[in-house]
């Protein structure tokens, strides 16, 4: 039943290893002779990761501000002007100075040559103390602050696009995403805002953020395998660059500016558990209830399972009890963290759009012959936190 | 008969029935106020690191919490943890690690330092060849270093308080730089007001400071560089004010709906009557030279309180001290106050505390809450030199009585992310 206040998802922008822009993406998942991963394993070898295709960032980010922004920034920049234009609201300033913005972010990046110089110089230095002072200061550029900070995805947002309703950053890796989005649609249900921009970006090719995982032993190192294969041989994490925006807004605020809606995101829930073993398949499993009584049957599940074990496995396990088809998001793009959520959310409101499911990424996955007209988003982070959503058509 | 647990649009009331605070001026509300009120500085020299070569050699570090693996996320967390530990036993709520609500939480970005960097180094087998980032990332892979892993993860805080306190579903970390603590009291208010809970934990904490955190401000030139004597630094609404200086600490605010505290027979500290907020778009670190974001900012949080200007009787400033913000926050505040602006009393907690960046405003809305329930307003220090382009009654070096209902906390960020709460009693 059509409601006023659903929230309608009207405006994707989505860049990733495969392509920018939901039909590239589409046209990737579903290519004539199977799926093919875009992957880099010599940069960062050993471990793989899933560049950014190339893209024309003057489309989206003028010349002078990109300088302003490290990587995982303009990447999110770049996506939340696609969103804007699918949406029909770039350039709008009547709607940009009320629209609210909640973006999920990581940050940092570093100054990689002014890292390693300040690391040979403090090797023996008398009072290493004052020469790491004296080196910060004269090596680290002045911006370089700004392009780190997480809030500032969202104010180069503002700058660039003229988003300035609100800005809310909000930040934990997966969870990040998943409560904006989460945020966002409870915010229009209950009529505290119309029209949301809601999304997060992530550069996967970079060291500083590999170390952190690397030291956690969560990345997979080797030959290329899909998130489901991967499990028999220990798991393990590729990350992905990527950015993913999505414009949300109440069903009435688009019929009113005569928008065309893609999907409804009809149910999204959050939670978290201390991840002992079951504990995450009873957090899904009550969220699956809750969704039951708008579940039809054809539905399929995008799952943003990461990889790693044995948290990978047990989602496996659940999903397997549902008895729908799925598919790994992560196998198609690598695992964008903060910006996993909304991409997943994205390839499901295609699916539902289009009334059908993109291929099997792996013959671990099931082929769906028959019409969609539903997805389930499953987002299980690295370490804590699942959330689902449940997709609708508009 | 109206229900007066609902405001003037019908939604809950959302009122405060536990606070806890901790900053350089010390642990808990009463030591606090005490210090506050009787304008005691808490900046001091720094001791953590060395500050030889540093511009700036101070700052308002809480140096009173020892931990065994300091860091900025793990003090961080403590902080929040003790203001939050007071805030729950003022309020008398749930069970001991059983809140029946959800976190939000105001915590500085997460990353990596420089000793675990250094450490990473010595580990890294280079032989005589210079370490490069990748030999760190092949260094730390054999799981020596795995506690780094989940220590640097960004939901670490979130999730160990959530732990702690047992807050319920997922906690949700907020960044909006200088304004993060009152943007999380502001998460906290949409989720009762939609009823989607009756009760919320909100912790602001912030402790950061170290010596790439202080240079990446320095760089900026955001801080006070006037290090003789450190307390005399923070120089809000002065002309001669050079600056911010750095600071810790944390806030924790527990929500609850009216209904909820009066049926649980809860004291009532003070009301969050509304909350605004707008956008900047201008320029990274500048406000918009009309004041256009700040001044809509407060008044969207009068609207949202549905109250007219004339019923402010104070102003908590952002007043950081900087000799753009000051300028900005009286252009904002003359426009929404109009000839009364010269004779609100506008006073800055952080003449006293520093800033204590994405803790600023959970600590100044506390402040705030007190000044309203004590019937006094701590003053702006170190105002000897009056800014003749500021002819602002900032409550200049002692405390004034004074009984007020409505007060306005402003918090505005770099990145252009203002918010405004609009506090009674």
């Amino acid at each position: 039943m059509a409601a006023d206040r659903d929230a309608l998802i009207t405006g994707i922008g989505l860049v990733s290893c495969l392509g920018e822009g939901p039909e590239a993406h589409w046209a990737a998942l579903n290519a004539a002779g199977g799926f093919l991963p875009v992957l880099d394993t010599a940069r960062f070898a050993p471990w793989p990761v899933h560049p950014l295709i190339p893209v024309t960032w003057e489309a989206q980010v003028p010349r002078r501000e990109q300088r302003q922004m490290e990587a995982w920034q303009r990447i999110g920049v770049y996506a939340a002007g696609l969103a804007l234009d699918a949406a029909g609201v770039k350039g709008n300033a009547a709607l940009l100075e009320r629209m609210d913005m909640i973006v999920a972010a990581g940050g940092g990046e570093r100054d990689y040559a002014a890292d390693e110089g300040i690391i040979a110089a403090l090797h023996d230095a008398p009072d290493p103390g004052a020469r790491l002072n004296d080196r910060l200061l004269s090596d680290l550029r002045p911006t370089l602050f700004l392009a780190q900070l997480s809030n500032l995805l969202a104010g180069n947002i503002s700058l660039v696009h003229g988003v300035v309703g609100s800005s809310r950053t909000f930040m934990g890796e997966e969870a990040a995403g998943t409560d904006a989005v989460r945020t966002a649609c409870a915010r229009i249900a209950s009529g505290q805002g119309d029209l949301f921009l809601v999304g997060g970006s992530y550069n996967a090719e970079r060291p500083d953020t590999l170390l952190i995982y690397a030291a956690g032993g969560l990345l997979r190192q080797g030959p290329f395998m899909p998130v489901w294969e991967r499990q028999a041989s220990g798991g393990g994490m590729v990350l992905g660059s990527s950015g993913c925006f999505l414009v949300i807004e109440s069903r009435a605020h688009a019929v009113a500016r005569g928008a065309a809606p893609i999907a409804r995101i009809a149910g999204v829930l959050t939670d978290r558990c201390g991840r002992r073993p079951g504990e995450a398949t009873a957090v899904a499993a009550r969220q699956v209830a809750a969704l039951a009584p708008a579940l039809d049957g054809t539905a399929a599940v995008i799952s943003g399972a990461t990889g790693i074990a044995p948290a990978t496995a047990e989602e496996a396990a659940f999903l397997r009890g549902l008895d729908l088809p799925v598919r790994a998001a992560a196998t198609a793009f690598g695992h964008p963290l903060e910006a996993a959520f909304p991409a997943s959310l994205a390839l499901a409101a295609m699916a539902v759009a289009k009334r059908r499911l993109f291929l099997p990424l792996e013959p671990a996955e099931q082929m769906m012959e028959g019409p969609l007209r539903q997805a389930l988003v499953t987002s299980w982070g690295l370490w804590r936190g699942e959330a689902m959503a449940l997709v609708d058509p508009a | 008969m109206t229900d007066d647990s609902l405001d003037a649009r019908g939604r809950p009331v959302v009122v405060v029935t536990g606070m806890g605070l901790v900053t350089s001026l010390g642990q808990g509300k009463q030591e606090n106020w005490r210090k506050l009120v009787g304008g005691t500085s808490g900046i001091h020299r720094i001791s953590r690191f060395p500050i030889a070569g540093l511009r700036t050699t101070i700052a308002g570090t809480v140096d009173f919490v020892p931990l065994d693996d300091l860091s900025a996320p793990a003090l961080t967390e403590a902080l929040g943890a003790l203001a939050a530990e007071e805030a729950l036993a003022e309020a008398g709520i749930g069970t001991p690690g059983n809140f029946p609500g959800p976190l939000l939480l105001a915590m500085p970005p997460v990353e990596m330092e420089w000793p675990q960097r250094l450490a990473a180094a010595a580990a890294a087998e280079t032989g005589n060849a210079p370490v490069t980032w990748m030999d760190l990332v092949r260094a730390v892979s054999d799981g020596r270093f795995a506690p780094w892993s989940e220590r640097f993860l960004f939901g670490s805080i979130p999730e160990h308080l959530a732990d702690r306190f047992g807050t319920k579903g997922s906690p949700i970390a907020t960044s909006t730089a200088c304004s993060s603590g009152a943007t999380a009291i502001q998460l906290g208010v949409e989720a009762i007001r939609r009823g989607e809970a009756a009760a919320a934990l909100v912790i602001g904490t912030d402790a950061s400071v170290n010596p790439e955190s202080l240079i990446r401000f320095s760089l900026l030139s955001a801080l006070s560089t006037r290090n003789d004597p450190p307390e005399a630094a923070a120089r809000p609404f002065s002309r001669d004010r050079d600056g911010f200086v750095m600071a810790e600490g944390a806030g924790a605010l527990v929500l609850e709906s009216l209904a909820q505290a009066r049926a649980r027979g809860a004291e009532v500290l003070g009301v969050v009557e509304g909350c605004g907020e707008m956008a900047d778009g201008f320029h990274r670190t500048r406000s918009s030279p009309d004041g256009k974001p700040i001044i809509a900012c407060m008044r969207h949080a009068l609207e949202d309180a549905a109250l007219a200007p004339d019923a402010i009787g104070y102003v908590n400033a952002h007043g950081t001290g900087t000799p753009e913000n000051d300028k900005m926050e009286w252009l904002g505040l003359t426009a929404v106050f109009g000839e009364r602006a010269g004779s609100l009393p506008v006073s800055s907690n952080k003449s006293m505390i520093g800033h204590t960046l994405s803790a600023a405003g959970a600590v100044e809305a506390i402040f705030t809450l007190l000044s309203l329930r004590n019937g006094v307003l701590p003053p702006t220090i170190n105002y000897d030199t009056p800014d003749p382009a500021l002819p602002v009654d900032c409550v200049p070096n002692v405390a004034r009585e004074l009984r007020v209902s409505h007060a306005i906390s402003n918090s505005f960020g770099f990145g252009g992310q203002n918010a405004c709460l609009v506090l009674g009693v």
